[in-house]
């Protein structure tokens, strides 16, 4: 176990979206607590660290990753990956419940935490099953998950066909004001589908996943939310189309916040050329057009979170045909570099794209982190802007299904501390 | 180095009256002519007209019995071979343009004895560069010549039929 | 972004020879009428007394059949023999061999057998680029059928039966009737046609068995018969599957033969000299009628016999392709 961090981070750029702060500062850390933010601060006995030219991000929040223990379809350890996170600047993550065992019990979730804890790189904030074995079938036990500490409870990339008990979940869930997230994709539109059902689709002969697979899901959904009245996230938004139901339950005063992954930002259909099995993901990517509105409803608040949809698969994962292959893309590497690379393509104003990875998410998740906040235990981390590296180099996930393992992309961080510890320091 | 027209007429010419004093010796008189595509079929034809033969030549593309075809590849144009006879039993005059390693007549005899067995081949060419790879020579031939190891000589057609040497490009 | 090379690159020598036939997609006019001349050389091979020419002799063909197909399977053996290749057939369609690492594991085994052509049928899209960058460098991969997405030996044998009907496809129109949704053959003629310089490619069916953003594709597109008939050159029925009916595509045969079934009667609307083509099986009086498939204007049993010649020149190509060093 690492010590509490003491140190003095001198002339940095502090950027903290949740607090509207952009300006050049020192940011102390004292015994784990960030006690200061301010001008020409001194601490005898802290660690000096001089971060001129470099970037003071509060730590930033994945709001959606698999977990790869225990069991389940990913590859590597909780240890690999939260390293792995702590390397990209991360400090909490929303993990999902599709583990095996599936987390639809407490000791599952005791695993985790203790594992995250073991490893002592970065917070997981584990999302328990809605439903027991995420079978659709029956409610899981909201309330003890809750307890053992799940921020939030969803049945991730599982069906939940059957209305009337999807209504008795969000109805539980509402009763204990427990959040509930949805990953809108209707089963039977969905099929065996494994690409926007479009032109590439088509040329390419793979069975489509069409855009109404998620407008059916999303516009079902969100009258069950405004029936029961429960806080719900929408994971993994997709397609324009849902962008317009999203901002009318918005207006309707639905409690409703959203995400959507970095790569549906910067991919479109066309990735999937060649048969090209790294960037087949569900929901798949999709047409320009809908990726020119995600960006936008990303920049007016719509789709307030970025996540990085980390799925770490085994190399044999990839060894098929494209539509035997796991759908999923290794993200935990890439999430701030993708990031900056969007900003630095002008597509998206930096303080919104920092907002979307830090505070916004620790809002959906219901959690006080993605801040600087003088008082509370330190997260944050330290970013040199202006390198650019090749991530495949010194990937750090246990898997390497990325697109972008050989894609220069800008971004060094330079130190993570995760609650009042350093979890990564780098030259 | 060139055969202008009247050159390579003269040696037709010649090369008729050899090949019919020949079949004549041997007493084949009923016999067919097939030309090796392209400069043999061209020469074939010549020799038919001269002895003054109504039926056709047979044409040979031996393209599918190369024995180099993996080095070379197929000739996207191959020629359907068109032999309007039947192989059995006859008696063959196979004629080329130019005869080098001894490899397209060897191609060109697997490629007749796949549609039949005939009672004889003759081989007649119109050059005889003595460039030997295998064990084959010419029955006739209308010149012999020593090239030097870089010059190979072609065949111009099929009409006006003229030939003249060339630098060597590559193993065929 | 890490991205696939065109399937063209994979499938041609730099110098722009063939070396993998995966798909007609970014192959060149020049390459579809190479193979097309080429085939016109062997076709006249099948009416010698020896039908076989020595060709690839000392070559071993295997064809991977992972979705049973006697007939095709068929005819690339035929080709194979006819070009003196010794043949070897897998019998996987059944067995567990045909996902993830065991699929590669096969692979291995028969490339340390020697063998030069992989004859590759797979009911995934995509499969036979999966194989052909998988294997070793000196192994031709022949695509024989991949899930919905190419069959390109069945198009080429289609332009061959096309161009020998009609001279070219300068000016022609083109119709194919029926379930393009679902169908590799129709994805591989329409970019065929296309590339070969055919004037117009309609598509015909409803709109349950047309796929997305299907215009993408180039074709024009019909939901009925007859306008989309009218002054067809050739008319290309394509196969219907029973299974469309059980996943509520279609109500019923009968009611597909009513709106779109091809007859001599509904001929009447195309050229009076089009020609009918089937890639086969054919399903009589649900997909085409049988009097038509029988009469004057059908090829199908045409398209059949110039099958071989084609698989010969492509299976030819593609091993002078891959010896030719250039990798």
């Amino acid at each position: 176990m690492q010590p509490d961090a003491h140190l003095l981070i001198r002339k940095g750029r502090v950027l903290d979206p949740a607090a509207g702060r952009d300006e050049v500062a020192d940011v102390l850390v004292e015994n784990g607590r960030l006690s200061r933010i301010g001008a020409s601060l001194d601490a005898p006995g802290a660690e000096l660290i001089d971060a001129e030219g470099l970037w003071v991000l509060p730590g930033l929040v994945d709001g959606c990753i698999r977990l790869s223990e225990p069991g389940g379809a990913c590859t590597g350890s909780i240890a690999s990956e939260t390293r792995a996170a702590a390397a990209g600047g991360i400090t909490h993550l929303g993990g999902l419940p599709d583990t095996d065992p599936v987390m639809d019990n407490a000791a599952v979730v005791q695993l985790v935490y203790e594992q995250a804890e073991k490893a002592g790189f970065a917070r997981i904030l584990p999302m328990g099953a809605l439903t027991h074995q995420l079978e659709g079938e029956h409610l899981a036990e909201m309330h003890t998950l809750h307890q053992a500490g799940c921020v939030a409870f969803t049945n991730a990339g599982y069906p939940t066909t059957d209305a009337l008990v999807l209504k008795r979940c969000l109805e539980y869930a509402a009763n204990f004001d427990l959040p509930v997230v949805f990953r809108p994709q209707e089963a039977a539109l969905t099929g065996n589908g494994c690409a926007h059902d479009g032109r590439i689709a088509t040329h390419l002969g793979l069975p489509g996943v069409p855009v109404d697979a998620e407008t059916v899901a999303v516009a079902r959904d969100l009258e069950l939310v405004q029936a029961t009245g429960v806080r719900a996230h929408f994971h993994q938004i997709s397609a324009a189309a849902s962008l317009r139901l999203l901002r009318d339950a918005r207006e309707r005063g639905l409690p409703v916040t959203a995400d959507v992954s970095i790569h549906h930002l910067l991919l479109n259909e066309h990735a999937l050329e060649g048969f090209n099995s790294l960037c087949h993901i569900q929901p798949p990517l999709r047409h320009d057009r809908d990726r020119q509105a995600l960006l936008e409803a990303v920049a007016d608040g719509t789709l307030d979170v970025i996540c990085s949809q980390h799925t770490p698969l085994g190399s044999s994962a990839r060894l098929a045909p494209l539509p035997e292959t796991r759908p999923g893309i290794s993200g935990l590497d890439t999430l701030l570099p993708l990031l900056l690379h969007l900003v630095e393509r002008g597509e998206l104003p930096l303080e919104r794209a920092l907002d979307a990875v830090t505070a916004a998410p620790a809002r959906c998740l219901g959690r006080p982190a993605g801040r600087l906040e003088p008082g509370h235990a330190a997260s944050l981390c330290l970013v040199d802007p202006e390198p650019r590296r090749i991530p495949g180099e010194d990937w750090l996930s246990a898997g390497r299904n990325s697109p972008w393992l050989e894609t220069e992309l800008p971004g060094v961080v330079r130190l993570t501390v995760c609650e009042g510890k350093v979890t990564w320091l780098s030259d | 180095m060139n055969w202008t027209e009247d050159d390579i007429r003269q040696l037709l010419d010649r090369l008729a009256e050899e090949l019919r004093q020949q079949l004549h010796d041997r007493g084949i008189r009923d016999y067919e002519l097939v030309g090796i595509y392209a400069g043999g079929a061209w020469v074939a034809e010549a020799l038919r007209e001269r002895l003054g033969r109504t039926r056709e030549a047979g044409m040979l593309d031996i393209s599918f019995y190369r024995d180099d075809f993996s080095r070379h590849g197929l000739n996207p144009r191959v020629k359907p071979t068109r032999l309007p006879f039947d192989v059995d039993g006859r008696h063959l005059v196979l004629v080329d343009d130019v005869l080098m390693s001894g490899r397209t007549i060897r191609a060109a005899m697997n490629e007749l004895f796949d549609y039949g067995r005939p009672e004889s081949i003759q081989l007649v060419v119109l050059f005889d560069v003595g460039r030997r790879e295998l064990p084959i020579r010419p029955d006739l031939c209308g010149e012999i010549l020593a090239l030097e190891p870089h010059k190979r000589v072609e065949l111009h057609g099929p009409s006006p039929l003229w030939a003249e040497l060339m630098e060597q490009t590559r193993q065929g | 972004m890490t991205t696939e090379p065109p399937s063209s690159e994979v499938q041609l020598t730099p110098g722009g020879r063939l070396r993998h036939f995966l798909a007609i997609e970014n192959l060149p006019r020049s390459l579809l009428t190479e193979i097309l001349d080429t085939a016109a050389g062997f076709v006249s091979v099948g009416d010698r007394s020896v039908k076989n020419v020595p060709l690839l002799r000392g070559k071993t063909s295997v064809n991977l059949f992972f979705e049973p197909s006697t007939r095709t399977r068929t005819t690339f053996e035929l080709a194979a023999k006819r070009l003196s290749a010794d043949v070897l057939n897998m019998d996987i369609a059944h067995s567990a061999t045909s996902k993830g690492e065991s699929l590669l594991d096969m692979l291995r085994n028969l490339e340390a057998m020697a063998s030069d052509l992989f004859v590759v049928r797979h009911a995934d899209s995509g499969a036979a680029h999966f194989i052909a960058r998988h294997v070793t460098p000196n192994v031709a991969i022949i695509n024989a059928g991949d899930g919905r997405h190419a069959h390109p030996t069945q198009a080429m044998l289609d332009m061959y039966t096309i161009r020998h009907y009609k001279g070219g496809f300068e000016g022609l129109t083109v119709a194919i009737v029926g379930d393009v949704l679902h169908s590799r053959v129709a994805r591989s003629q329409i970019n065929a046609l296309l590339t070969l310089g055919a004037e117009e490619v309609r598509v015909i069916a409803p709109r349950t068995l047309l796929p997305a953003d299907v215009e993408a594709l180039g074709a024009r597109v019909f939901t009925e018969l007859e306008p989309g008939l009218r002054d067809a050159d050739v008319v290309m029925a394509l196969r219907l599957q029973r299974e469309r009916m059980q996943s509520a595509l279609l109500p019923s045969e009968g009611e597909f033969y009513r709106l779109y079934g091809l007859n001599e009667d509904r001929l009447r609307h195309a050229h009076p000299q089009a020609i009918v083509m089937h890639p086969g099986p054919m399903n009589r009086g649900v997909e085409i009628d049988s009097g038509l498939a029988d009469g004057e204007r059908s090829v199908i049993l045409h398209q059949v016999t110039f099958g071989i010649a084609v698989r010969m020149a492509v299976m030819s190509m593609c091993v002078s392709g891959q010896e030719s060093g250039e990798v």
